[in-house]
């Protein structure tokens, strides 16, 4: 072994280190005890929560909080919230929530928690507080740990295989163009808006097994389309991949708005979307959508992988990703396989973007942005420009994102991910660059 | 449609606190891009941190403003030292993807309803104002002219905003004509060209992110100081936003993030009066106001897309001296 690749090695661990500190950092930073602050000068400190069921809001449900000022009712409005205003902070207040207003069957379970119907919260320094109730169905039934498990990794790998189809995408245009394609998202977003035009009940209601290969083929179509216009002429400028990569940006901005400008801010949801879930094993429920949603991710995939290892085109585009000069000499059109990679790019982030709608649920302007860090993630974990890695990489996020909600919150979920993938690029910046040098 | 008042809006932003903001951050990307070459797209990520240890340090801490305002700075410079030891060694493009993955991370934690106590989660952190309130020197009253009238805790905003921003002008001014800049510029041209001379490349980058992101992170504090910190303000678009401004000014260039961000700034304002006023004028017919509203949007995108293509320099930037050199 070198020396460079031993003070590489130890940096390595360095930096996991240094990761880990900054983490160690920002929590300790936030979870410090608060010390008691001066006055209050406008707000007055305040308690909320949100009831749901299953993501459903309920209304009308009474809560009672009791401590310093006295004691407040207050019930949930139509979107399942509450709020009251309390005088004092650094005291302790006890939520009640009322289970007779709770609609049938229906209570506040918590395992750890004997009395789950009540809760006592502190109004900290921050002078807001919020309480939710573990709201679900049945007799204070609990999933056990392992149900709770196995029904993550069911739900990761359905995620994971629908990540796949879009990253793989991102993938081979990273590695035939160098173009590190932040509009990727918005053509996941156009997949999603393009079946919502054919099939949703308000525009042409087209049935579902038309319109939503019609929506793939128009997403294919977008990708020829933006090729042409724009990716082909800025490669016969030469122009820089850094550049490319802030023009991507650019575009996925004007896309992502012009979205928003066209179906607004809010959400709309596909037919069939809100399907019963089946019972399937242990705690394991999918709707039928779900299971078809998956079965045709791994059609696909298997489709694509054939596609690429077999044909004379998935050769070329191999040979292209490697060494484009090279694969130019040898009497590749280059142009046309980076064009027909666009398409395919465009035709699969399409379909990811309708499955996508069922997995969320719903269709909203910037969903694919939401999920672009994640196929980035992904297309970085397996390796770039290699499409089995995008697939691997894509399934070790979607079990990632999923299962790591069974110990932090939910809402940190994609932190988890984007963190794995700060961590991945430490461990393999040799492959990275040792691949660009390769190339010259 | 009454176009004086629209004209008087555009004009007002000229000295709005969120064009001082982005200024500022602006002048750290330049420090970051424009100069050294780091391709930094988690801009918004430095601007949270400083906001939030502004916010957090005067409510949860009850320290003075200015101490609160260093506590922001200092967390920012943390925070780059924290992120630049593992990514500085990574090639453009990658660097731009951990930085931006790095900022979602950050404003996913503040986002979290697990901190609720100290960031206020979802609904951000306000009524952190009176310490520097009560710091004014100035008597109440309403003062200025024209479009440029505000009342004594608005001008308290601007005077300490813009003299912020005339401190950081002047030092990334100085240092730039130093011999450190020189080395600043020459790894942006040729990081091994510099390595051969015997420099250490990987210190001059790590100290071109600490200081951009001090920078950035004093631009979060400035457009946080008249009214609150909201975690929606800090997502990816205002990366975007801020390359924008950047780009359009001119990357490597000391003023080029300032005209950048004035112009971006005026432009928004005027676009977001005077689109919906042409609707309800009927001269764009098919759109409702709503909808003009987010043409403006779409138009960003499309600038950003035209400047990188045809004037990668920016207004003020020199052509010769090319910042996109890898």
């Amino acid at each position: 072994m070198n020396p460079k690749t031993a003070a590489a090695r130890r940096s390595r661990g360095g930096t996991l280190l240094t990761i880990g500190a900054l983490f160690g950092v920002l929590f300790a930073f936030m979870s410090l005890t608060a010390s008691p602050a001066f006055a209050a000068d406008d707000d007055p400190y305040r308690i909320s929560g949100n009831v749901q069921l299953d993501g459903e809001p309920l209304e009308g449900v009474r809560l009672v909080i009791d401590g310093p000022g006295g004691e407040q009712e207050v019930e949930t409005d139509v979107a399942g919230q509450w709020r009251v205003g309390v005088p004092e902070r650094g005291e302790t207040y006890t939520v009640t929530l009322d289970e007779d207003t709770l609609p049938e069957g229906i209570a506040v379970v918590n395992p750890e928690d004997d009395t789950p119907a009540e809760v006592e919260v502190e109004v900290g320094a921050g002078g807001r507080v919020t309480v939710n109730f573990f709201i679900g169905e049945g007799e204070r039934s609990v999933t056990s740990f392992a149900d709770q498990l196995i029904q993550r990794i069911v739900q990761g790998l359905s995620f994971g295989l629908m990540l796949a189809l879009a990253a793989v995408g991102l993938s081979l245009v990273f590695g035939t163009t160098g173009i590190s394609n932040f509009a990727h998202g918005e053509m996941v977003t156009f997949g999603a808006i393009a079946a919502l035009a054919l099939v949703g009940p308000a525009s042409l209601a087209l049935p579902v097994w038309i319109g939503f290969p019609l929506a793939v083929i128009l997403s294919a179509g977008l990708g020829l389309v933006l090729d042409m216009i724009l990716w082909r002429p800025l490669r016969r400028r030469r122009v820089g991949v850094v550049q490319l990569m802030i023009v991507s940006i650019g575009l996925s901005l004007a896309l992502r708005y012009t979205f928003q400008f066209f179906i607004g801010g809010g959400t709309s949801q596909l037919p069939f979307a809100s399907e019963p879930k089946i019972p399937l094993f242990g705690a394991v429920q999918m709707s039928v959508i779900d299971m078809v949603s998956i079965a045709i991710s791994v059609i696909v995939i298997v489709a694509f992988a054939v596609l690429l290892t077999r044909s004379r085109l998935g050769k070329a585009t191999r040979a292209i990703s490697d060494n484009p000069s090279l694969a130019a000499a040898s009497g590749i059109d280059v142009d046309f396989v980076v064009r027909i990679v666009w398409v395919i790019a465009g035709g699969l982030a399409g379909l990811a973007g309708i499955l996508y709608a069922y997995y969320r649920p719903g269709i909203k302007w910037d969903m694919g942005s939401q999920v672009l860090l994640l196929m980035f993630a992904a297309v970085i974990l397996g390796g770039l420009g290699t499409a089995y890695g995008a697939l691997v990489g894509a399934i070790i996020v979607g079990l990632l994102v999923e299962v790591s909600s069974l110990w932090i919150p939910a809402d940190l979920k994609y932190a988890s991910a984007l963190f794995i993938l700060i961590v991945i690029l430490l461990f393999r910046p040799q492959g990275i660059l040792g691949r660009r040098e390769r190339i010259g | 449609m009454d176009l004086l008042q629209i004209l008087s809006n555009s004009a007002s932003s000229i000295l709005s606190p969120a064009t001082m903001g982005y200024a500022l951050a602006a002048l750290g990307l330049a420090v970051h891009f424009g100069y050294t070459g780091l391709i930094n797209m988690g801009i918004a990520g430095f601007m949270a941190i400083g906001a939030y240890g502004y916010a957090i340090g005067v409510l949860t801490f009850g320290l003075e403003w200015w101490v609160a305002a260093i506590v922001g700075l200092v967390a920012s410079a943390i925070f780059a030292v924290i992120l630049g030891i593992p990514t500085l060694r990574l090639r453009g493009d990658y660097l731009a993807i951990v930085t931006i993955a790095a900022a979602e991370v950050v404003r996913l934690l503040f986002l979290t309803t697990a901190f609720d106590e100290y960031t206020g989660s979802a609904d951000g952190l306000s009524g952190y104002h009176s310490s520097f309130r009560s710091a004014n020197p100035l008597p109440q009253g309403t003062y200025g002219f024209g479009p440029f009238t505000y009342n004594e805790t608005q001008w308290w905003v601007r005077i300490m905003g813009l003299v912020t921003l005339g401190i950081a002008v002047l030092v990334v001014w100085m240092l730039m004509r130093s011999p450190w800049g020189r080395v600043l510029k020459g790894v942006r041209e040729d990081e091994d060209a510099v390595r051969a001379l015997g420099k250490n490349v990987y210190a001059y980058k790590m100290q071109s992110l600490v200081l951009g992101g001090v920078l950035a992170a004093a631009g979060g504090i400035v457009y946080a100081l008249p009214s609150a910190v909201s975690p929606g303000v800090y997502v990816t678009s205002l990366t975007f936003f801020v390359w924008t401004a950047l780009l359009l000014g001119g990357a490597a260039t000391v003023f080029g993030p300032l005209l950048g961000s004035l112009i971006f700034w005026v432009l928004q304002t005027f676009l977001s009066n005077f689109l919906p006023a042409l609707v309800s004028a009927g001269v764009l017919p098919f759109m409702s106001q709503i909808q003009a509203g987010t043409l403006r949007f779409i138009l960003v995108g499309v600038a950003l897309m035209l400047l990188v293509i045809f004037m990668p320099q920016g207004i003020l930037g020199n052509k010769k001296e090319l910042t996109f050199v890898k």
